[in-house]
């Protein structure tokens, strides 16, 4: 027994320490307060970051550094009060050309480029630990489905009103469209038609003693599709919406079949952030029906003439408008909030696409000195309990926002006012430029943490990390001497290539994760301690130094493999069916029991075997 | 190997006091689990939670008042740390459960304060997800036991799985009992932690009945009693070192980890501390119960075969 390592081993434990070595620097450095600059349509380049840094010269900005930084500019500051100056400065100087700028605030890491170079980067820090908001959303598939089916009812009236089928009503519900006939023949021929026309359906009949009706639903595949286009068409749009917030490293991801993830780091208006992100709030053209005196006739009577339908103003009068929608919002391309060059009120500049511009122009031409009014449209949510049952209650707000008179023909872009302030505007118009959710989305979790909060849960973390780190490298030496400074070397070398596969696999830091590391920590002196308890006992046994040390490894080795293994199983298990914070336990752990099985193994023998391998030894300082 | 060096106590003449002190232990968590049941905090009833810092301390009962005059009537209002920080819980409701509800309450308590107040967290989590994480919580528990059960039972032999399985829902249902009886929030972190759990007394076990195994396979003149008995011996005094120094890093958690991870800290001590003992006295006992004894364990192997697995 010369207990003694081949070279190649000690070059392999080198290169391991040095790479982790070089995989966890970055996290020493720290953060700078920094600008993230990118543009909506254009792609950043040189040209740009060459207009932008003589953009801040000009404007005095007192700024570190501006780089590029993939699709965006970087710029960096000293202080984090010179970062909030400098944005407002920039985003005026910005905005006065071109507003699809998008400034967001950011932490930068200070990683010198020397390592960035080498693609290592600080770990990423969950939202518990930077501060910040994580959402979970849900879509109303059903009012998902209600929608579509409302479109598809337009439709089918038009294909009967083109056939020349004869039908008495058309009604959307939450699951079905259902045509009512007159005759049961009438029924039948015209099914025929719509089965042939409409194939992503299916048909039933139904009849009371005076109608024939029948009943269309979506068939299982275009249900599933119709399901999937409703949740990709919103996470579209939350990302837009996050994207005009001015979110720095957002995360928008699905989850299951009618769920969305949304993460803000270092928001801080989180109030906002809801706001935006749940927004239903859309617009509507449509001209004006009759005069004031039918207005009231109809408030009173609660009947709208046929062709129009009833609605109130903001202060609650009210008036009725036609039942042909001139535009939607869905043809809206652009918009921006400001005010109104007359009234001094806030007011926003809508640019259509061309087939709104295209309506909008003809029909304007065909109504000038007719009024049209402007009509806000948003939907409201409220839980009732039913029979045991919770159940979603939508109501739809409409509200005519302004009503005014067409002066002239109007067609790409024009301004509406009538709005009550200049935020109201503002999100108006970033709601219309990022576009309408597909259906409703309600917030069914929420987490926030304050930035303060996260700052005291990184120091807390470190703080209990460095202490217990430090109470069980004084234990060891203590109470192993020799071996318990090598097993403590190798401690150390755990918690740098733990720090490093963290940072190599941007795996998310949370506090759990970081609980997990210190779990680690005390599990991983385990190994160890099997190892050198087994060096004694067989010491005690009367054998030589080295062939106790031989048979410690040896024998402990066995026992450690089946310890660990079924640990991580464990945390396998905790990681496939656990949520955010308990996945980051796992992943933790998981790294820490694979890391800590090589340094306490590998990493003492190759210490031991340089201290005592390969000569006389009288006595073992264990 | 012939005679134990270390120590030479005998556990196992402890082994029917100390079924009795578990068994006793178990009743009174699963009484507490019916009767007093678990504190579980809003990641599983669905509700909202609001935590917000004040620049100095303040009182709790103007913040109580203003709740209740705008309906929040059920609010619980508590300090948290400090004298200076306030946490508000909201128990689930049928018509308020809404991501809205912490903005109002929010402004309102910006309202009836005259310097900035600094929201420091909020947690909303809505009935149905409560319900998700209450049965993916129970399912993860179910399922890594299960596939304990099989590794332990394909590595050794299924009356061990058998015993560390009895160990593990020992160590979890008297760690469930502690967080009942003391009536102490029952969070996702402690979850976390009651899993962590299970992976560390399990560490605990496989060390003992490695050691058993490897008995057996040596010794055989010997009852199993006897090499049960020697294993113990062999190996405690590996097992209260490692334990100490879990423990050691889990109170440096507990007192310096700050409020978030103050539950999740404590359920590890007290798994710690019951698992140490499960993997003394419950597991091994339990395999004997079940009537282990050295032919089981002889496999057309070579003894030594360890050896091949040199680091």
């Amino acid at each position: 027994m010369v207990n003694r390592y081949a070279p190649w081993r000690y070059i392999l434990l080198l290169l391991i320490i040095v790479i982790g070595a070089v995989y966890a620097a970055p996290n020493l450095y720290g953060e700078d307060p920094a600008l993230q600059i990118s543009h909506r349509v254009n792609l950043i380049d040189e040209a740009e970051l060459g207009n932008i840094s003589s953009l801040l010269e000009n404007e005095s900005v007192d700024y570190r550094s501006v780089e590029l930084d993939g699709n965006n500019i970087l710029v960096r500051f000293d202080s984090e009060e010179k970062q909030l100056r400098a944005a407002d400065q920039v985003r005026e100087a910005l905005f006065a050309n071109d507003r699809r700028y998008s400034i967001a605030l950011n932490l930068a890491p200070a990683t010198p480029d020397w390592l960035t170079g080498l693609n290592a980067l600080p770990m990423y820090l969950g939202l518990d630990l930077r501060g910040g908001v994580h959402f979970l959303m849900e879509v109303d598939m059903e009012s998902a489905i209600e929608k579509s089916l409302e479109r598809f009812s337009g439709e089918m009236r038009t294909f009967m009103r083109e056939e020349k089928i004869r039908y008495k009503a058309v009604l959307a519900s939450s699951d079905k469209i259902s045509i009512r006939f007159a005759s049961a023949e009438a029924r039948d021929s015209a099914r025929l038609l719509l089965e042939d026309e409409f194939r992503d359906f299916e048909f039933a009949d139904s009849n009371d003693d005076r109608s024939w009706f029948v009943n269309i639903s979506f068939n299982p595949v275009s249900l599933a599709e119709e399901r999937r286009a409703a949740i990709e068409q919103n996470i579209s749009t939350l990302k837009n919406r996050v994207n005009e917030l001015g979110v720095a490293e957002p995360v928008i991801q699905r989850q299951g079949e009618e769920r969305v993830v949304v993460q803000l780091p270092g928001v801080q208006d989180t109030v906002r952030a809801k706001e935006i992100l749940g927004a239903t709030a859309t617009l509507e053209f449509r001209l004006v029906h009759g005069s004031f005196a039918d207005w009231s006739a109809a408030a009173s009577s609660g009947k709208a003439p046929i062709g129009s339908r009833l609605y109130k103003r903001s202060d609650g009068s009210p008036v009725l408008l036609k039942r042909n929608v001139i535009v939607t919002g869905d043809q809206i391309v652009g918009a921006a909030s400001g005010l109104d060059q007359q009234s001094g009120t806030p007011d926003v500049t809508i640019t259509m696409n061309s087939s709104g511009a295209d309506r909008m122009a003809r029909i304007t031409r065909d109504n000038i000195g007719k009024p049209m009014a402007v009509v806000f449209i948003e939907d409201k949510f409220e839980f009732r309990e039913v029979d045991g049952e919770r159940n979603r209650i939508r109501t739809t707000e409409s509200q005519v926002i302004n009503v005014a008179t067409i002066q002239d023909q109007l067609s790409k872009r024009f301004h509406i006012t009538g709005l009550d302030s200049t935020r109201e505007a503002r999100d108006l118009a970033l709601l219309l430029r990022a576009g309408a959710l597909r259906a409703p989305m309600v917030i069914v979790e929420e987490r926030t943490v304050g930035p303060s909060l996260g700052q005291e849960n990184i120091d807390r973390g470190f703080l209990s990390v460095i202490v217990g780190f430090i109470a069980v490298l004084v234990f060891m030496a203590f109470y192993y001497k020799v071996f318990g400074l090598v097993a403590n070397l190798a401690l150390a070398l755990n918690l740098v290539l733990m720090v490093a596969i963290l940072s190599i696999f941007q795996a998310t830091l949370t506090l759990p994760g970081i609980a997990g590391i210190v779990l680690t920590v005390g599990m991983a002196v385990d190994a160890n301690v099997l190892i050198f308890e087994r060096i004694r006992e067989e010491l005690r046994l009367g054998n030589t130094p080295q062939a106790s040390i031989y048979s410690g490894y040896s024998k402990a080795f066995g026992t450690i493999a089946d310890a660990n293994i079924t640990t991580f199983i464990a945390a396998i298990v905790l990681f496939g069916f656990g949520t955010g914070p308990i996945q980051g336990f796992a992943v933790t752990l998981m790294i820490g029991i694979a890391s800590s099985m090589f340094t306490a193994i590998f990493g003492t023998r190759a210490l031991i075997n340089l201290i005592y391998g390969g000569k006389q030894v009288r006595r073992l300082a264990i | 190997m012939t005679r134990t060096l270390l120590n030479n106590i005998d556990f196992m003449a402890w082994r029917k006091p100390a079924m009795l002190f578990s068994s006793a232990l178990i009743l009174v968590s699963i009484f507490s689990l019916f009767t007093l049941k678990l504190n579980v905090g809003i990641d599983f009833t669905g509700g909202s939670i609001i935590e917000v810092g004040y620049q100095q301390a303040v009182e709790l009962e103007p913040i109580r008042q203003a709740l209740e005059s705008e309906g929040f009537g059920d609010a619980i209002v508590q300090h948290f740390g400090s004298a200076s920080e306030v946490l508000i819980r909201l128990v689930p409701d049928a018509d308020k459960d809404k991501a809205e509800l912490s903005t109002q309450i929010i402004g309102l308590l910006q309202n009836i304060s005259d310097s900035p107040i600094d929201v420091r967290r909020v947690d909303f989590v809505g009935p149905q997800v409560g319900k998700e994480l209450t049965e993916d919580g129970g399912l993860a528990v179910l399922y890594a036991l299960i596939a304990i059960l099989i590794y332990v039972a394909f590595r050794f032999e299924y009356r061990f799985s058998l015993g560390a399985v009895a160990a593990l829902i020992h160590d979890v249902m008297i760690t469930l009992g502690f967080f009942s009886v003391l009536q102490l929030d029952f969070d996702l972190s402690v979850l976390a932690a009651i899993l962590a759990v299970i992976g560390y007394s399990l560490n605990d076990t496989i060390v003992v009945f490695d050691r058993v195994r490897e008995n057996f396979r040596k010794i055989r003149k010997k009852t199993s009693l006897e090499v049960v008995n020697m294993s113990i011996n062999q190996t405690i005094s590996r097992t209260l070192m490692t334990s100490f120094t879990t423990l050691l890093v889990l109170l440096s958690l507990f007192f310096l980890g700050g409020e978030a991870i103050h539950a999740f800290a404590l359920a590890l001590i007290i798994g710690v501390l019951v698992g140490t003992y499960s993997s003394i006295y419950v597991a091994t006992t339990s395999a004997l119960v079940l009537g282990i004894s050295r032919s089981d364990l002889l496999l057309p192997e070579k003894e030594g075969d360890d050896e091949l697995a040199r680091p």
